[in-house]
C-alpha cells in the first residue's frame, strides 16, 4: 500500500517537474532580487520588511497558483489522458490514488518553497549583511506556508475529484478569498443572534482558517512565536487536510468513471 | 532564404519596429496629455478596505504603501508643492495596516508637520499620527522624542513637548537625554541651546544619513541664527555708545574685543550693511536660517544640502560666538 502511494507521489512529482512548475523559480528569483537592490532607493528604511513581506507572501502566492492550477487537474487529466483505467485496473485503490497525487503536489510544493527559502534569505543577507538570531522565525513562517499548502492541495484534489478543472480552481481560489478572512466571518458570527448565529459560526469553522496561518508580519518585525501556536498549527492543519482528503476520497469512490 | 527564414527575418523586423513605434509614441502621448492630479487620487481612502482587500498580505501591503508615501512627499517637495492632501491618508492606511512599522510614524511626521513646502503643514495630523503609534509600540522612546519634537518645532508649545519627553523618559529603555530633554524644554525652551540641543539628540541617534545630514543643517543653520542676533545686538550696544553706526565689521569687531572678523560656519565673514544689519554672505548654504537674510531674500527652490557629514559632526558641540558681557 505504502509503495503504491509512494510510487504515484513521485510520478505526481516528476510530472510537475516535467511540467516546468519549477520555472517559477526564476520569476521568484527576480523579483526578490529586483526588491532587495531597488527598494532602498525608492523607500526609506524598510528593506528588510520588505525583503521579509514580498519574499514571505511570493513564497505564499506562488505556491498557492501551483496548489491550485496543478491540484484541479490531478484527477480529470488522469481520466482525459485515459491513464486514470490503466491504473485503477492494476491494484491499485481509489483512495491511495488520490492520497498518492496529494503527497506527490505537496511533495513538489515543499521542494519548490525550500529554493524559494533560499532566495529569501539570500536577499535577507544582501540588505542587512548578516543574519541575526530573530531571521530564525522566517523558517516558522515558511512551515506555515507549507502548512496552508496541505490544505489548499487537498481543496483543489477535493473539486477535482468531482468537477471541472475550471470550476475546481474558481472554487478553490473563492475557498482561500474566505478562508482569509476567516477571523472576520468569526467575529460576525459573534455579533449575530439565533438561526444566524448558529449559521456563521458553522461557516466560520467549515472553511479553512488561512489567516492563523499567516504570521508573515509578526515575523518581519521579529515578534516571537509561541510554541503552543506552531503545535497547534500544525494540528489545525494535518486535521482540516485530513477532513479534506476524506471527503475527496469518499467522493471519488463513489465516482462513476465509465 | 528558405520561406521559414524569410518569415523569422520578416517577424524580427515586425517586432522591432513596432516596439520602437509603439515607445516613441508613448514618449509623445506623455507629452501632450493633460497633467491631472493623478498624483492626488487616492482610490482607496479606508484603511479597512485596504486591509481587507490585502487578503492577509498586510505586511506587504503596508510597505507598499510606505513606499507610495514616500515617493507621494518626495514628488511633490521636488516640484515644491504646497499641498499634500493625500499624505495623511496614506500614513494612516500604512499605519493602520501595519502598527508596527516605526519609520512610517518617525518619518510620517516630519513629512506631515512642517509648514508647506517642506511639508504638509498639518502638525495636528502628525501629532494624531505619533499617537497612534506610541499607543501601538508603548515601548518606543524614539516615538516620545519625536512627539515632543512637533510640538516644541511646529507648534511652540513647549509645555506639551516636555511632557512628551517626560513620558518617554520613564521608559526602561530611554536614552538619557530624554530627562534632560523633558527638564530643559520646561524652563528654557526658546533658547539656541535647547534647538541645538534637540537636533544634536537626532543627530546622534540617528541611523539614517539623510536625517543625520538635516540635522547637521540645522545645526548650522541655528549656528548662523544665533550669531547674527548676538551681532546685531553688539551693533545695537556699539550704537548707545557711540551715537552711530559701526563703519565696518572689523570696528565692530574690535569694540566687542572678538579676535577675528566673525564668520558663518564655512568661513565666510559675516557682513555689515550701512544701515547696521548683520547679513550672510550665501544664505542659501544656510536652508534654515531665519536671520541675517538679505530683504527680499527667497530660498532656493530646491536647496541643495551640500555639506559632508564627517567634517559637520564637530559642529554638533560647536557653541556659537561669544560676547564678552
Amino acid at each position: 500500500m505504502t509503495s503504491r502511494i509512494v510510487h504515484i507521489a513521485s510520478n505526481t512529482f516528476r510530472e510537475a517537474v516535467r511540467d516546468r512548475v519549477l520555472y517559477n523559480l526564476i520569476a521568484f528569483a527576480l523579483l526578490l532580487s529586483g526588491a532587495a537592490i531597488f527598494v532602498g532607493q525608492i523607500s526609506i528604511e524598510i528593506e528588510r520588511l520588505v525583503v521579509v513581506n514580498l519574499g514571505l507572501t511570493a513564497v505564499s502566492l506562488f505556491g498557492l497558483v501551483i496548489a491550485i492550477f496543478i491540484g484541479i487537474g490531478l484527477v480529470s487529466k488522469e481520466i482525459e489522458k485515459r491513464t486514470l483505467y490503466t491504473m485503477l485496473s492494476r491494484p491499485v485503490r481509489r483512495w491511495e490514488f488520490i492520497v498518492g497525487k496529494f503527497f506527490g503536489l505537496a511533495g513538489t510544493l515543499v521542494v519548490n518553497t525550500f529554493f524559494m527559502a533560499i532566495g529569501v534569505f539570500g536577499a535577507l543577507l544582501y540588505v542587512a549583511h548578516k543574519f541575526s538570531r530573530p531571521d530564525a522565525l522566517i523558517l516558522v513562517a515558511l512551515y506555515f506556508i507549507i502548512l496552508e499548502f496541505l490544505i489548499i492541495c487537498s481543496l483543489a484534489l477535493l473539486f477535482s475529484s468531482f468537477s471541472t478543472p475550471l470550476m475546481s480552481a474558481v472554487f478553490a481560489f473563492s475557498l482561500f478569498v474566505i478562508g482569509s478572512f476567516a477571523d472576520d466571518l468569526r467575529r460576525f458570527a459573534g455579533l449575530t443572534h439565533g438561526l444566524t448565529h448558529w449559521f456563521a459560526s458553522g461557516a466560520a469553522y467549515l472553511v479553512p482558517n488561512f489567516s492563523a496561518l499567516n504570521v508573515i508580519s509578526a515575523v518581519a518585525h521579529q515578534q516571537s512565536l509561541g510554541g503552543h501556536l506552531i503545535l497547534q498549527n500544525t494540528l489545525y492543519a494535518l486535521f482540516y487536510s485530513a477532513t479534506v482528503l476524506s471527503g475527496a476520497v469518499l467522493i471519488f469512490e463513489r465516482r462513476n468513471l465509465k | 532564404m528558405t520561406a521559414r527564414q524569410r518569415t523569422t527575418v520578416v517577424a524580427a523586423a515586425c517586432l522591432g519596429v513596432s516596439m520602437t513605434a509603439s515607445v516613441l509614441l508613448l514618449r509623445h502621448i506623455d507629452q501632450v496629455r493633460p497633467k491631472a492630479g493623478m498624483d492626488d487620487a487616492l482610490y482607496i481612502d479606508s484603511p479597512k478596505m485596504v486591509e481587507r482587500a490585502s487578503l492577509g498580505f498586510r505586511g506587504l501591503m503596508a510597505c507598499i504603501y510606505w513606499t507610495r508615501t514616500v515617493q507621494y512627499f518626495g514628488h511633490r517637495h521636488y516640484e515644491r508643492e504646497h499641498t499634500y492632501n493625500e499624505l495623511a491618508p496614506l500614513l494612516e492606511i500604512t499605519t493602520a495596516l501595519d502598527p508596527q512599522m516605526l519609520p512610517a510614524y518617525e518619518f510620517g511626521a516630519s513629512f506631515l508637520a512642517p509648514t508647506p513646502p517642506n511639508g504638509a503643514g498639518e502638525p495636528a495630523r502628525a501629532i494624531e499620527l505619533m499617537e497612534y503609534g506610541i499607543t501601538h509600540n508603548p515601548d518606543n522612546w524614539h516615538l516620545y522624542y519625536d512627539l515632543g519634537f512637533v510640538y516644541y518645532t511646529e507648534l511652540k508649545d513647549y509645555k506639551k513637548a516636555s511632557e512628551a519627553f517626560a513620558r518617554g523618559a520613564q521608559l526602561l529603555n530611554a536614552h538619557p537625554f530624554m530627562k534632560v530633554l523633558a527638564a530643559q524644554m520646561a524652563e528654557h525652551a526658546g533658547d539656541f541651546n535647547t534647538a541645538r540641543m534637540l537636533w544634536s539628540a537626532t543627530f546622534e541617534t540617528s541611523r539614517t544619513p539623510d536625517i543625520r545630514q538635516n540635522a547637521l543643517e540645522h545645526l548650522r543653520s541655528i549656528q548662523v541664527d544665533e550669531d547674527v542676533t548676538n551681532l546685531q545686538a553688539a551693533v545695537t550696544r556699539f550704537g548707545e555708545r557711540t551715537g552711530r553706526l559701526p563703519a565696518s565689521m572689523t570696528e565692530l569687531a574690535a569694540a566687542e574685543d572678538l579676535p577675528d572678523i566673525p564668520a558663518d560656519p564655512d568661513g565666510k565673514p559675516y557682513k555689515l550693511t550701512v544701515e547696521g544689519r548683520i547679513l550672510v554672505e550665501t544664505p542659501e548654504n544656510f536652508p534654515f536660517i531665519t536671520e541675517g537674510m538679505p530683504p527680499g531674500y527667497k530660498p532656493s527652490a530646491r536647496p541643495t544640502f551640500h555639506t559632508k557629514l564627517q567634517p559637520l559632526a564637530a559642529l554638533i558641540h560647536r557653541t556659537a560666538l561669544r560676547f564678552p558681557r
